[in-house]
C-alpha cells in the first residue's frame, strides 16, 4: 500500500478539552506529529504573554495545531460526497491544517517585530527544508511538501482547499477562539461549531454557509469580536508585550555595543541580532530557552536590561493611560523631555502601543475584491455577503474598533527624587484622568 | 512612535486621495516592492497580496481624524474614498520622514485600474520564481481573471518602469 494511503492498525486518539477527542488514522499524520519540529510546538505558548493576565492561558501551539487538524478532519467527513469537493485533496488538507503554525517562534509576535522576521516564512522553510517534517512529507510524493507549503501560504491553486485553513471562517479561527476561551476561562468565545460544520458548503473556489445557518455564524462573529476586546487586546497583556519587545530591543543594542560584555553571552540570539538566522538556529529557540536568558539577564550590569527582565519575570508591568495622538502629541513630546531629565530612557520606558500592532482581527465585510468575506448561500444558489443579510453583523461591523495606549513604569515615576520633574510628568499623565492600574 | 502611520498619511497626501481599498492595498504593496519603505506585512489572499495591518492602520488613521473616509453604496458593495484632513497634515508636520520621493511612482499607479494592479502585485508576489513559472502560477491562481498575454507583457513593462522611476 502506498505510504499516503497507509492507516494505523487501530485509530489513535488524543484526549482534548475542546473537541473531546482528536482522531488520527493516517500513518502520515501520526508520523508528522512525532517529528521534532512538531513536538517543538509544545514549548511555544499559543497566547504568548496572556498567561500574565489570565493565568490559565498556558496552552501551546501543539494543542491548537491538533485542534485545527481535528476540525478539518470533521469538515472533510461532511464534504466527502459533496459536489466540488475532490477527496484526493484530503491528506493535503489534513497535513496543512496540522502544520499551519509550525514556524511560530517563542513569543512570536514581539520577537518578529523586533527582529523583522515572519513566522510564515519559517513555516514554509521547515516544510520544504532539510527537516524531519520534510522527510515524512516527501515519502508521500516528491512534490507533496511544496503543495502543503502552498496551501499554508495561500498560494495553492485550489482555493477551496486554502479556504478551509485560512479564510474569515476557517478551522484555525474556530479552534483558537474556543481553545483560548476555554484556557483563559472567559465566558465569551463559545459558539455552536457543530452547527457551523453542518452548514458549510464547498463551492468551486471557496467554502460558503447555507443561509439557514446564519445565526450560528452570527454567534461565531460575536465571539470573535468579544474575544478580541476581552482577551487578545487586553491592556495588561499588551503591557507585558511592550516589556518583552523592549527586552529584545535592549539585548540587541547591547550586543551591537562594542564596549558591553554580557555576563551571559546571548549565544542563541546572536544570529537574530546579526540578521543572518538559519533554519537550524530558528528551530533551536523555544520559550524555555528565552525564559532562561531572561532569568539570568536579571543579573546583567546593564540597568535597563536587568530591570526589564526583572519586570517580565516577576510581572511588575508598566502602567498605561489612553493616548490620542491627534490631541496629545505635544504632551508626548513633553514627556520625552521630562523622562530624559529624570534619567529614564524614553526609548525603553515610554511606549505607544496601537491596536494595529496586534496579530488578531475581527470580521469586516470590506469592499468588493478587497478580501474574501463570509458568503451565505441563498436557497436559489446566489451568494450574499454576511453583513448584508445579518443586522447583528452589520451593526458590529461599523463600530470604532481602534485605540492607542501610552505605557510607562508607574513605580519608577513615583520614586523620582526631582519633585519638579515628577509633578510635571504626573500632571501630564494624571491630568487627563486616572492612570489605569495594571494589577 | 507611529512612524508607519505617518508614512501612510504622507502617501495619501502625495496621491491627493485614493478611491478603493483594493487599489490602496495593491498600490502600497507595489511601492514596497519598488523600494519605498512601507512596513506593512502582506500575505497572499483570494485577490492577490493583502495586508490586514494596512487595513487596521488606515482604520486607526480615520478614527484619529487624520484621514477622512467616505463610503459610497454601489448596490452589492461599498466603495471607499480616502483623503488627508487638516489634522492629518498637522500631525505629519511633526515628523521628518526618511522616504524617497514617490510622486512619479504614485502617479503611475493611480492611472491604472485595480484589476491591472492586482495582476502586477500578483506577479511581484511570485517574483522569486522563474518568469515562466510566475506566469504559470498566475494563470493557475487567477483562472477567472483571464489575464491576456498582452496584459501580462504590459505588467512586466510596468514593473520595470515603476522601479526605474
Amino acid at each position: 500500500m502506498a505510504y499516503k494511503d497507509e492507516k494505523l492498525s487501530e485509530e489513535k486518539v488524543f484526549k482534548d478539552p475542546v473537541h473531546r477527542y482528536v482522531h488520527v488514522q493516517d500513518r502520515v499524520i501520526w508520523d508528522l506529529i512525532a517529528t521534532p519540529e512538531f513536538q517543538r510546538l509544545r514549548r511555544i505558548k499559543q497566547l504568548g504573554t496572556t498567561n500574565l493576565t489570565f493565568h490559565g492561558a498556558e496552552h501551546s501551539r501543539f494543542n491548537h495545531s491538533l485542534g485545527v487538524y481535528e476540525i478539518v478532519r470533521r469538515i472533510l467527513n461532511n464534504f466527502k460526497d459533496r459536489e466540488h469537493w475532490n477527496n484526493e485533496e484530503r491528506l493535503l488538507c489534513l497535513s496543512a491544517a496540522l502544520l499551519h503554525d509550525l514556524g511560530h517562534g517563542p513569543f512570536s509576535h514581539s520577537f518578529e517585530k523586533v527582529f523583522r522576521l515572519d513566522h510564515e516564512d519559517f513555516t514554509q522553510a521547515i516544510i520544504v527544508g532539510k527537516t524531519k517534517v520534510n522527510e515524512v512529507l516527501r515519502r508521500v510524493a516528491p512534490d507533496f511538501p511544496g503543495r502543503v507549503a502552498d496551501v499554508i501560504g495561500k498560494t495553492y491553486e485550489d482555493q477551496l482547499v486554502v479556504s478551509l485553513i485560512s479564510s474569515q471562517i476557517d478551522a484555525d479561527r474556530m479552534d483558537y477562539l474556543q481553545r483560548d476561551a476555554y484556557y483563559t476561562g472567559v465566558s465569551y468565545g463559545h459558539f455552536d461549531m457543530e452547527r457551523i460544520l453542518r452548514v458549510m458548503r464547498p463551492i468551486e473556489d471557496q467554502v460558503v454557509i447555507k443561509s439557514t445557518g446564519m445565526h450560528a455564524v452570527e454567534d461565531y462573529i460575536m465571539s470573535r469580536y468579544q474575544m478580541y476586546w476581552q482577551v487578545y487586546f487586553h491592556p495588561v497583556t499588551r503591557s507585558a508585550e511592550v516589556i518583552l519587545s523592549k527586552i529584545f530591543q535592549r539585548a540587541k543594542a547591547l550586543y551591537q555595543d562594542p564596549d558591553y560584555d554580557f555576563k551571559l553571552e546571548p549565544t542563541h540570539f546572536i544570529s537574530f541580532f546579526e540578521e543572518n538566522v538559519t533554519l537550524a538556529d530558528y528551530v533551536k529557540l523555544d520559550e524555555t530557552i528565552v525564559q532562561y536568558y531572561f532569568h539570568l539577564w536579571q543579573e546583567e550590569e546593564d540597568a535597563i536590561l536587568s530591570d526589564l527582565c526583572e519586570r517580565f519575570m516577576n510581572r511588575r508591568l508598566f502602567k498605561y493611560v489612553e493616548f490620542n495622538p491627534n490631541l496629545q502629541m505635544n504632551d508626548y513630546l513633553e514627556l520625552i523631555t521630562l523622562f530624559k531629565q529624570a534619567g529614564i530612557d524614553p526609548e525603553y520606558y515610554l511606549v505607544v502601543d496601537s491596536s494595529s500592532d496586534l496579530p488578531y482581527d475581527f470580521y469586516r465585510p470590506g469592499e468588493e475584491e478587497e478580501r474574501l468575506p463570509i458568503h451565505l448561500q441563498m436557497p436559489n444558489g446566489d451568494l450574499k455577503e454576511l453583513s448584508r443579510h445579518s443586522d447583528i453583523v452589520e451593526s458590529i461591523s461599523g463600530k470604532k474598533r481602534t485605540d492607542h495606549k501610552l505605557y510607562f513604569p508607574g513605580d519608577l515615576l513615583k520614586g523620582l527624587a526631582d519633585r519638579r520633574v515628577k509633578e510635571a510628568i504626573m500632571e501630564i499623565l494624571y491630568g487627563q484622568g486616572e492612570t489605569s492600574n495594571v494589577d | 512612535m507611529l512612524i508607519n502611520h505617518a508614512k501612510l498619511i504622507h502617501f495619501f497626501r502625495v496621491t491627493g486621495g485614493i478611491t478603493g481599498r483594493k487599489k490602496l492595498q495593491k498600490m502600497i504593496y507595489i511601492l514596497q516592492k519598488s523600494a519605498v519603505p512601507f512596513e506593512e506585512k502582506y500575505q497572499f489572499h483570494f485577490y492577490g497580496p493583502y495586508s490586514e495591518e494596512l487595513t487596521l492602520r488606515v482604520e486607526e488613521l480615520c478614527n484619529l481624524g487624520f484621514i477622512e473616509e467616505t463610503r459610497e453604496d454601489k448596490a452589492n458593495y461599498f466603495q471607499y474614498h480616502y483623503n488627508v484632513t487638516r489634522a492629518g497634515e498637522g500631525f505629519l508636520e511633526q515628523f521628518t520622514l526618511d522616504m524617497p520621493d514617490m510622486t512619479d511612482k504614485t502617479e503611475l499607479l493611480q492611472s491604472r485600474s485595480s484589476r491591472f494592479l492586482e495582476l502586477v502585485s500578483t506577479i511581484l508576489y511570485f517574483e522569486h520564481l522563474e518568469k515562466c513559472e510566475q506566469i504559470e502560477k498566475l494563470h493557475k491562481m487567477k483562472p477567472k481573471q483571464n489575464f491576456t498575454e498582452a496584459e501580462i507583457t504590459e505588467a512586466y513593462q510596468f514593473i520595470k518602469q515603476i522601479r526605474s522611476t
